[in-house]
């Protein structure tokens, strides 16, 4: 079968599940949606089917997404768009067969939105929905909606039609097409995509690699899991794509092995592109052949370097080296290697099957296309977003998270993990693309944006990353093995409150070097939290150490709970959680804290009915309270409000 | 290539290509200060002290690591350079004790100083060995660092003392790593790696298990390249600076280390490898490296004279004991006296000892230990090439294509040598390891053919059969340079494969594939050593060999050849000065007319020209009473030779036996006369070593009691015996004589030696020596294929004696460990002999690992504990000949290969039985 007929057959056969008479249930299953349960509700739901005798086909999707969402059930029912449930729970699964399937009635209360042709009344479109009407989705496009773990879906979806096309060209046309969609790394650096292939391609030897790094460390990064799990034949396409441009016979996926889902998807997806000729020898009848290696990661954060990831293909302890030589002209082996990020190359993949021009339509002039990113933190709306480049700041956290849960105050968003910065609240209209959040001291890195609000400390946040990357440090080098450590001890000391004056010079002076002095990326970026804070919330720090306070009230060593003699009541419901029996007082006496034995947890504070409010945490200063516990004086009546709430 | 230009610090500076602008600032002379770099390892940048500002570069570049280009402009000592290293080296300083460091009053602290500020004694430089040779003092010096302002702690991790040799204080590690590159990188062993990560980092071993239990060979490279006090030899550690070094040559094996002994008063405290010469350029073995102090100050060596009444021995001075020595030497009738010289000692004793013997006893009864290691090396390259003598250098065999090592356990016997096969491995050579036991070198070989022993010779005239049936030889060079390839080509007939693999024990496809490999990657180069000598047709083996290498043109270019690996340190000297029963110095033959004139003529007496017996001959002549006295120097053939009843039976049977070494051996025991000779710490000298390389030995101490020079003592005794021409104040007179009669010595003297060795043929005194034999012309004209046929080891397994006996060596050990087994630390490492036995043999005799096992031979038997190993081949077991207490060669078979004289060491037939005890 030529590739023309499998294409052919793989559309017939998705345009005729689509006319198909038989309902169709999807279930989003990628790690996100199992972690919310998931396999429970798809197991409710093969329950529920085949107690009816219902015949439906049931399909596991990757994740759509909408992380805050899961589990997620789509529900197709013939001549009828696709119909989003959110937050399903086994328990929902039989009613909702019940109304929609043998009733047909959509629960239009349930459902969050519907996808494709066609309108369900009720029911909004999901793309127009706030959370992803501003998305443009390139590397998502099939995410959640095609099965990954069935090859043809995705022909039928364009798929493999960019190798096919390349497969035609020469490779300096492919380089230079790439060249042409403005494509950069997006693994972090931004690195011109097509430059770097021409390195590599016009490296001397005869032997070349590629790599495709999927060693996603990032606290809060999530984007390249998703990615592979709900659409690994586009990283695969890519990766296809890559090595006929740059010469390379020989390709390795490092995969995080925390990622035991992707892993298998991408096995089962080599397998299928095994029977379709896609992979081996003589790829699709040309003289092109690569093999593609899965190589499970050695779990560290630093094996993302591409110098220390190659050594720990190599079977090496991970640890990066110094460059020159670069990898294009000494890598994998001592040959000439191309390591690109996995989104990288799924942007390759569908580059060569829509064209340059059409993908450089997206973004700004210097940063063009999309770019995904995992928002996770304090935000409302935490998941997996794709974007064009440019975007505002305020677009992302406003518009698509859903600003900062419960009501809070938005801080700050830290970008590209512990390696990158802190961007405060004041720069909402900073464009998203390479310069701009270069020249805001941060960096892109592969995209996770952690959102910060009022509670969060900053220092105790760039603590925090410090904490990170100090333990995932490889050692190897001085600043960042000594630095960090160091750094991290001062940040843990200006949390308990031990700041020093100098402490901030010091460290500021300790960041640039550690900065300037790194052997890689890890110690280079490593100081940045630090940098980033101190640039924009030194009072913080100041605060910390000269007022020992707290302004987030974030620190415990550097904060109180006490109970407001005019407003406690006695009820003693904090007297009884206390975990530590640090609360004094009786019934109508009001109680008193004892400050040594208190740990605070907060749990006074948390368990204190809100009609008294009676406690309250400070910081850097002391209330005047009772030593010993008194009894309540009369006090106004509660208003009118109060009752009700109180009233069960 | 043409060189690079580059500006250092406003300095023009030029190097060559791929030197990186570290090496271009040393080059300059322009100091840098690094901590993790080391000349020997590769560029590894990660203490970052380095750091240089180079224009049109981003951020600060490592130095070390960063390839010098065309008109780069570099500064190395810029105030921002300065600010980040003064912050690179307080962050080491956290972690390393530092209090002395910054004291303002350390110019003015002596040692012993009690410090008034009293800090902790762990924080101290004062208390630490390695003060004053701490390269993070001087880094510290040049950086200008004032005081540590972060917080400094103590990481209180448990200082290893558990192995011999070195203790480990991680306290004081600064995580440079060089350690642990030099383990991997130049020694290829990988018994120390990075363990943990971040602030935890730290060196260790699998598991933090014992060195010992980890694969190291306690090479001491790591204790070489630490830069601070982390690795220390536990011996050295309290003995300060030393007063002065002397360079010298190793006394253990062929390979001729330079080491450095470093002298306080008259004691060597420390031995370290030198690395500024071409041999081991930096690296030694555990022998060489700690082996050595132990030895020489031992209060077991002899002191004085003895002589022996009524069986017990008595101290005497030297004029009686030198007096009695010649007087009764002289009292035999010619040919009733041998000379045994040693391949332990230097060329001008062995010279003087051949003198001797032609001279003032007017024989040629005279041989030494080489006629058990190497003779069919002399006599199969000497017939093949016409020289015995490594036909290359040893650095070389590092960038061979190809290697065929066979019958050369070369990691155990010759160290340092094998980090070159190690280095051609690593970069992508061939390795082809044919040896029935499985050697530690077969670990990195691409291929081992496990050949039944004494099959050698159809192994590699099968290997020769595939190379001309594939057409794989080099019929040019064939034509041009050799003779007789036609009857040799004839000779192949014999030797179908399915021959060979039924002879060998190894099966076809791998002897395909070896001949393949060998035939196609070259240059090749062919290392053996005693697996192919010590057999009854030992010179058959070693024309082997020279087949092979002429079919294939590998011979005359660099690492390629035929290159047999000398066993002691001046085995190739001892038979270079004549040292044999047949040739005088250079090889020139006894029997020779003009020669035997010429010698006359030199020495001003009549000389013999019947060639002497050979070692074996001369014990059985011993034996037989026709030998009455023998004269022997620095050997311990009890132990050592074959058949050893027969050997000891034989010196009993002699009516005079003169004895002269550093120790009283299991031989010496046996002597009427033992003569304290000193060690080669106390005397000047020449080794030639087994590339042919001829290398000082330089006196570091004053002889040891009243021991004398080997040299020196068969003078005396010469004198005594009015024999002319032995009135030599020095050796460097003795090499000149030497020079004037040994035309491939010419050009020697000890002038020139001064600047480092000299390759011989080096004839005149212009000449700069010979690393390559046979580049233009063969030695002997032509090179000579030799027909070969298969002939059977001298005895076969039977029923009677159903298991092959074969003879090895272990790398902790030497010879009959009359030096080696002085040393506590090298007999914790290998204290005992143990018999490797494989498991089925094992389980079929019902012996378990570590039982006491008996060994019998036709001629002996002998007890030992055995190691159930697969290392062993199934119906061969493997014993060393170290150990006295069980001496293997009671067991062996001193039967004889017919040309070279060499006995069969390698293969005897023996029953082993679980023993009572």
């Amino acid at each position: 079968m030529t590739f023309k007929e499998v294409q052919e057959q793989a559309v017939a056969e998705w345009e005729a599940l689509q006319q198909n008479q038989k309902p169709r249930i999807f279930v989003g299953t990628a790690t996100c949606g199992r972690a919310a349960g998931a396999m429970a509700v798809l197991d409710a739901i093969n329950k529920e089917l085949s107690k009816r005798n219902i015949d439906a086909i049931v399909t596991q999707v990757g994740c759509i997404g909408l992380c805050y969402c899961e589990p997620m059930v789509d529900i197709v029912k013939p001549n009828r768009p696709r119909i989003t449930y959110a937050n399903v729970t086994p328990e929902m699964i039989p009613q909702l067969i019940e109304d929609y399937l043998v009733n047909d009635n959509p629960r239009p209360d349930l459902a969050m939105g519907t996808i494709g042709k066609g309108s369900v009344e009720g029911i909004p479109d999901f793309m127009q929905l706030p959370l992803l009407k501003p998305q443009v989705r390139i590397v998502l496009r099939n995410c959640g909606i095609i099965d990954p773990e069935d090859i043809k879906q995705y022909i039928a979806n364009g798929g493999y039609s960019g190798i096919a096309r390349v497969l035609g060209m020469t490779p300096e046309q492919v380089i230079d097409e790439i060249k042409k969609s403005g494509l950069r790394g997006r693994g972090g650096a931004g690195f011109p995509t097509g430059q770097k292939w021409e390195f590599c391609q016009k490296a001397p030897g005869k032997e070349r690699y590629i790599i495709c790094n999927a060693d996603e460390g990032d606290p809060g990064a999530f984007m390249n899991r998703s990615l592979l799990e709900g659409d690994p034949h586009s990283v695969l396409e890519g990766m296809l794509v890559g090595a006929y441009a740059i010469g390379a016979n020989h390709a390795y996926i490092y995969c995080r092995a925390e990622y035991p889902l992707a892993i298998e998807r991408l096995k089962i997806a080599l397998k299928q592109m095994e029977e379709y000729h896609l992979v081996g020898n003589n790829i699709l009848g040309s003289n092109f052949n690569l093999d593609i290696t899965i190589k499970e990661g050695a779990g560290a954060f630093v094996c993302g370097e591409e110098t220390a990831l190659m050594a720990s293909i190599e079977g090496k302890r991970g640890m990066p080296r110094a460059r020159p030589p670069f990898p294009a002209i000494a890598g994998l082996w001592g040959k000439p290697t191309n390591i690109n990020n996995v989104e990288t190359w799924a942007d390759t993949a569908v580059i060569m099957q829509k064209g340059a021009a059409w993908y450089a339509g997206f973004g700004t002039e210097k940063s063009k296309g999309t770019k995904t990113f995992s928002l996770a933190g304090k935000i409302s709306r935490t998941g997996l977003i794709e974007v064009p480049l440019g975007i505002k700041l305020r677009e992302i956290i406003y518009d698509i998270g859903g600003g900062i849960a419960n009501g809070k105050q938005y801080k700050a968003v830290q970008t590209g993990g512990p390696s990158g910065g802190c961007i405060p609240a004041n720069l909402l209209d900073l464009t998203v693309d390479y310069e701009s959040l270069a020249q805001a001291g941060s960096i892109m890195g592969s995209g996770g944006m952690v959102v910060a609000d009022e509670d969060t400390c900053m220092v105790d946040m760039a603590r925090f990353f410090l904490t990170f990357v100090q333990s995932e440090s490889c050692g190897k080098c001085t600043p960042c093995r000594v630095g960090t450590k160091q750094m991290l001890n001062m940040l843990e000391r200006i949390t308990r409150g031990e700041g020093r004056p100098g402490d901030i010079e010091h460290l500021q002076e300790l960041a640039l070097m550690v900065k300037s002095a790194s052997l890689c990326g890890l110690g280079q970026t490593a100081a940045n939290p630090i940098l980033t804070t101190l640039r924009y919330f030194k009072d913080e720090y100041e605060a910390h150490i000269n007022e020992k306070r707290c302004p987030a009230g974030a620190c415990t060593a550097l904060v109180n709970y006490y109970i407001l003699p005019d407003k406690c009541e006695g009820c003693m419901i904090c007297k009884r959680n206390c975990p530590v029996e640090a609360i004094a007082g009786d019934r109508r006496m009001i109680h008193v804290i004892n400050q040594k034995k208190c740990i605070k947890c907060g749990t006074c504070l948390d368990m204190c009915p809100e009609r008294f409010k009676a406690v309250t945490k400070v910081s850097g200063k002391k209330i005047a309270v009772p030593s010993e516990p008194i009894p309540v004086v009369a006090k106004p009546k509660a208003t009118q409000d109060t009752k009700v709430a109180g009233t069960p | 290539m043409a060189n690079i230009k580059l500006t250092i610090d406003d300095k023009q500076v030029e190097v060559r290509q791929g030197a990186t602008v570290l090496e271009a600032a040393k080059a300059a002379d322009i100091y840098i200060p690094t901590l993790c770099y080391h000349p020997s390892l590769t560029p590894y940048g990660a203490c970052r002290l380095c750091i240089v500002e180079i224009e049109k570069m981003r951020g600060l570049p490592t130095s070390c690591t960063t390839p010098a280009t065309d008109g780069m402009v570099v500064k190395t000592k810029t105030p921002q350079l300065q600010q980040f290293r003064r912050g690179v080296l307080e962050l080491l300083l956290t972690e390393h004790p530092h209090t002395c460091l910054v004291c303002d009053r350390k110019e003015r602290c002596g040692p012993g100083n009690i410090c008034l500020r009293s800090p902790n004694v762990t924080e101290r430089c004062v208390t630490c060995a390695k003060n004053r040779r701490c390269e993070l003092q001087q880094v510290f010096d040049y950086i200008e660092l004032k005081e540590v302002t972060l917080p400094y702690s103590y990481r209180e991790i448990p200082i290893h003392h558990e192995d011999p040799f070195f203790d480990r204080d991680y306290n004081l590690c600064i995580l440079c790593g060089r350690c642990v590159r030099v383990c991997q990188e130049v020694r290829g062993a990988g018994a120390i790696a990075f363990t943990m990560r971040g602030s935890q980092a730290l060196v260790g071993t699998a598991f933090d298990r014992p060195l010992q239990e980890s694969g190291c060979q306690f090479c001491g490279a790591c204790v070489d390249v630490c830069p601070t006090g982390a690795l220390l030899e536990r011996k050295r550690k309290w003995e300060g600076l030393p007063d002065r070094s002397v360079l010298t040559t190793c006394p253990y094996c062929g390979v001729g280390c330079q080491l450095e002994l470093h002298l306080k008063g008259d004691r060597i405290i420390e031995v370290c490898p030198s690395s500024d010469n071409e041999v081991n350029r930096g690296q030694a073995c555990v022998k060489g490296r700690f082996g050595i102090q132990e030895f020489v100050h031992h209060d077991k060596r002899l002191t004085a004279p003895l002589v022996k009444k009524d069986g017990q021995f008595v101290e005497t001075t030297w004029e009686k004991a030198l007096d009695l020595v010649a007087s009764k030497l002289s009292g035999y009738g010619k040919g009733e006296v041998a000379v045994i010289s040693s391949a332990k000692n230097t060329n001008e004793d062995n010279y003087v000892a051949q003198k001797f013997a032609r001279v003032a006893l007017g024989t040629n009864n005279l041989d030494h230990c080489a006629r058990l290691c190497h003779a069919p090396s002399v006599t199969g390259l000497g017939a093949a090439f016409g020289s015995g003598a490594m036909t290359n250098t040893s650095h070389e065999i590092g960038d061979a294509a190809c290697i065929l090592a066979i019958g050369t356990n070369t990691c155990a016997t010759h160290p340092v040598i094998a980090l070159e096969i190690g280095r051609a491995v690593r970069q992508g050579g061939k390795l082809i390891v044919a040896n029935p036991q499985q050697i530690d070198m077969v670990r990195f070989a691409t291929l081992w053919l496990r050949q039944r022993p004494g099959s050698d010779v159809a192994l590699m005239m099968g290997m020769a059969r595939v190379i001309v049936d594939e057409g794989l030889h080099d019929p040019a060079f064939i034509d041009e340079r050799t003779e007789n390839f036609a009857a040799f080509k004839e000779s192949l007939k014999n030797f179908d494969l399915d021959f060979v693999e039924r002879t060998t024990g190894v099966p076809k496809e791998k002897i395909v594939e070896a001949a393949r490999l060998y035939a196609t990657n070259k240059p090749a180069s062919i290392l053996y050593a005693m697996g192919l000598t010590q057999s009854s047709h030992g010179t058959d083996n070693v024309m082997a060999t020279a087949n092979l290498a002429m079919l294939t043109g590998n011979v005359g270019k660099p690492s390629s050849g035929v290159n047999p690996l000398r066993g002691q340190n001046n085995v190739q000297g001892s038979c270079d000065m004549g040292a044999l029963p047949n040739v005088y110095p250079g090889y020139q033959s006894v029997a020779d007319p003009a020669i035997k004139e010429k010698f006359e003529a030199a020495w001003g007496v009549k000389l013999n020209d019947k060639p002497g017996p050979t070692l074996v001959e001369i014990f059985d002549a011993a034996y037989k009473e026709q030998i009455k006295a023998i004269y022997l120097i620095g050997e311990n053939p009890v132990v050592s030779d074959p058949d050893a009843n027969h050997v000891e039976k034989a010196l009993e049977a002699l009516d005079f036996l003169v004895v002269q070494d550093i120790f009283l051996t299991e031989t010496a025991q046996l002597a009427d006369v033992v003569l304290p000779a000193t060690s080669f710490a106390e005397k000047d000298g020449t080794f030639t070593n087994t590339e042919r390389r001829v290398q000082r030995v330089r006196k570091a101490i004053e002889p040891i009691g009243q021991a004398k020079p080997d040299w020196w003592i068969t003078s005396q005794i010469a004198r005594r015996m009015e024999a002319k021409g032995f009135n030599y104040e020095n050796p460097s007179q003795i090499m000149d004589e030497i020079a004037r009669l040994t035309p491939s010595y010419g050009g020697i003297s000890f002038d020139r030696l001064e600047k480092g060795g000299l390759q011989w043929p080096c004839p005149t005194s212009d000449h700069p020596g010979t690393p390559i034999l046979h580049t233009k012309q063969f030695t002997r004209g032509k090179g000579h294929f030799t027909p070969l046929e298969y002939r059977p080891p001298a005895e076969l397994p039977d029923k009677e004696y159903p298991l092959v006996l074969t003879t090895a060596r272990k790398l902790a050990q030497y010879h009959t460990g009359t030096m080696t087994r002085k040393v506590p630390g090298l007999n914790a490492i290998v204290g005992e002999e143990r018999v490797d036995i494989n498991p089925a043999d094992a389980s079929a005799l019902g012996i378990a690992d570590g039982d006491m096992v008996k060994v019998t031979s036709r001629r002996g038997e002998v007890v030992a504990k055995a190691k159930v190993t697969g290392t062993a081949q199934p119906g061969v077991i493997a014993m060393d000949f170290h150990f006295a207490e069980s001496p293997v060669n009671k067991l062996t078979n001193p039967a004889l290969d017919p040309i070279s004289k060499i006995p069969e060491f390698k293969v005897c037939a023996v029953r082993v039985e679980k023993n009572g005890h």
